[in-house]
């Protein structure tokens, strides 16, 4: 007799083997709060160069894209997000990450179509979910004089 | 040729003449390394992942034939599909061979699929000679189905690894080798798996309906069989058709069960989680370990059953599930 | 001590991110959208600033980040030029990490090919 499909995916949840959630959320902790700690060493960096409060929080912004970008060229990237999870996922490095790695692979469909196209297939949503939002937040906030 | 209900008994005994496997370093350096016939680079020097596809396709094609000591104008047709848009990868080799071609789609169950039909031709009295082939590549499906390859993502201890691979075989109605002697098509399963990182649950209903069913309609009993050999169902798909067919059919196939991608990678040592999948999983290792141990005597009645997950890049984001395919066909020494 | 306080609250959102990944079916393209979207929305309430302010980079560099320094620039844009600010507001303040990224992106696929895996 045919088991329902409910009693397949109980089924299913019994005999798939589980992810190592706790192992996962220590690495995310490690690689992710590692990699805010440099951020926070860099930013002090720049502070003490003379760069203003908000111009420092650019920079470091950028530094992380930058070495992002170089360890996406050299393939390097995949392997430490493979074991940090979260921890590369979340901070500007996986924006970064979901930016270079599209353009990279579509390189073989030319420099428009491919690499142009394509490099925002999967950050593009970041930018237009978080835009639309602060777009709203500043309409609400404009009809209420809350700035 | 009989029919048994869905079962069609092939009475003059195709030939499973010859058959190649051409895979890349990480399936080579698996189990079934030394039983390929070349291990590749998987690039295979060509600039984009689908050509090396192609390639792999194409190489996996020349040495069957080779093999089977038939030229390319000796086939009077070849079948074959892959897993990327439009069959591109068998589209770009077969190009390359003067042979009618007719191409194929099954998901991962493509090998099965173009070996029943290419022994139903031969059967009937169609062709002489036909090839049945399948390829996949890892970094062609991630490419399109999953992320870039340099993404850095997680993937879930269910995920298999897409083979990068292609098999071939010659079926004639002349020469000496294994036989094929039954072959069945398999309808669509849809048990409402959504899960796409679950192929092997989404897979494993589809497998049980088409080995409990050619049992049936064969009257034939799971010790009869040498092996059920299932295509990509890897470990927790294996898993789930053992349960579901003692669950639905009272039946235990746990002795004579294998999987191919269980088979070809090397579970604790190689980072595969579930274990491989895609065409040329099932396509490699048929028509080399497989193919060997039947020629051999060593395996005496093995019921391949291809499976498939009949997914687009377009319909998981269209909340469709995830149905599955398999189709079986009977190799005998 | 602001490494540390930067080390804990960075880690502590990322081990957020984690947990969604494992336990739901949320894609990593899906949780980016999230975070990004919480970091607009907690600093349209008020509260992400105050965190940035104490834990620096910790709360900066994660994306929730992002969504707030959105918010900040609109903020200030608004002083500015009024409402007009609402729609220039979000770009222009996010335009470093956007503009930087695919300038980089662009760079390294005139230079590099993606591996094998």
């Amino acid at each position: 007799m045919r088991i329902s499909n409910e009693e397949y995916s109980e089924m299913i949840n019994k005999t798939a083997p589980k992810s190592p959630i706790v192992k996962d959320c220590i690495f995310a902790f490690l690689f992710g709060g590692g990699i805010c700690a440099f951020g926070e060493v860099l930013r002090t960096m720049f502070l003490n160069m003379g760069a203003s409060e908000d111009n420092a929080k650019t920079y470091v912004c950028l530094t992380l894209i930058a070495i992002t970008a170089i360890l996406t060229g050299i393939g390097v990237f995949d392997k430490i997000a493979k074991i940090a999870g979260a921890g590369t996922i979340v901070p500007i490095t996986g924006f970064a990450n979901s930016v270079v790695a599209p353009a990279m692979e579509f390189q073989t469909e030319g420099r428009i179509m491919g690499t142009g196209a394509n490099m925002f297939k999967l950050s593009g949503p970041v930018i237009v979910y978080g835009c639309s939002a602060a777009v709203i937040y500043g309409v609400i906030a404009y009809l209420f004089k809350l700035y | 040729m009989k029919k048994l209900d869905k079962t069609y008994i092939l009475e003059t005994k195709p030939l499973f003449l010859a058959g190649a496997g051409v895979v890349s370093h990480i399936e080579g350096q698996g189990p079934l390394g030394n039983e390929f016939d070349k291990v590749e680079d998987p690039s295979m020097g060509e600039d984009s992942w689908e050509s090396a596809e192609s390639a792999f396709h194409k190489e996996a094609t020349t040495l069957a034939l080779k093999k089977a000591g038939r030229t390319e104008s000796d086939i009077s047709l070849a079948f074959s599909g892959d897993l990327l848009n439009q069959s591109m990868s068998t589209c770009f080799s077969l190009k390359s061979f003067n042979m009618p071609i007719c191409g194929l789609y099954g998901a991962c169950s493509t090998m099965a699929l173009s070996m029943a039909v290419g022994a139903l031709f031969v059967e009937c009295g169609l062709a002489e000679n036909t090839l049945a082939a399948a390829s996949s590549h890892f970094c062609s499906a991630e490419k399109q189905f999953r992320q870039p390859l340099e993404y850095g993502g997680q993937r879930p201890p269910t995920a298999q690894r897409t083979v990068t691979g292609a098999g071939a075989a010659v079926i004639s109605s002349s020469g000496s080798g294994p036989h094929i002697t039954a072959a069945r098509f398999g309808r669509i399963i849809d048990y409402g798996v959504t899960d796409e990182n679950n192929m092997g649950a989404a897979m494993a209903p589809s497998a049980a309906d088409s080995i409990w069913n050619f049992l049936k309609e064969t009257n034939t009993k799971p010790e009869d069989y040498s092996m059920i050999l299932t295509g990509d169902l890897g470990y927790t798909g294996s898993d789930l058709l053992l349960q579901l067919l003692i669950r639905e059919h009272n039946c235990d196939i746990s002795k004579v069960h294998n999987d191919c991608g269980i088979l070809i990678f090397n579970k604790e040592e190689q980072d595969v989680h579930c274990g491989g999948s895609g065409c040329g999983c099932s396509a490699a290792v048929v028509c080399t370990y497989i193919h060997r141990l039947l020629r051999e005597g060593r395996l005496k009645k093995v019921l391949f059953v291809g499976t498939g997950a009949l997914v687009s890049t377009v319909s998981p984001l269209q909340n469709d599930p995830v149905p599955g395919i398999s189709h079986a066909v009977l190799l005998e020494a | 001590m602001e490494i540390l306080k930067a080390f804990i609250v960075g880690g502590l959102i990322c081990v957020i991110g984690q947990i969604l990944i494992d336990k739901t079916s949320l894609t990593p393209a899906k949780i980016l959208v999230l975070f990004v979207v919480m970091g607009v929305v907690l600093g349209a309430v008020g509260i992400y600033e105050p965190l940035s302010k104490w834990a620096g980079s910790g709360a900066n560099v994660p994306l929730t980040g992002f969504g707030n320094l959105l918010v900040q620039g609109t903020k200030k844009a608004l002083r500015e030029d009024g409402l007009l600010g609402a729609i220039t507001g979000p770009l222009t303040s996010g335009a470093a990490g956007i503009t930087g990224a695919f300038f980089a992106g662009l760079i390294v696929s005139l230079f590099a090919r993606s591996k094998a895996k």
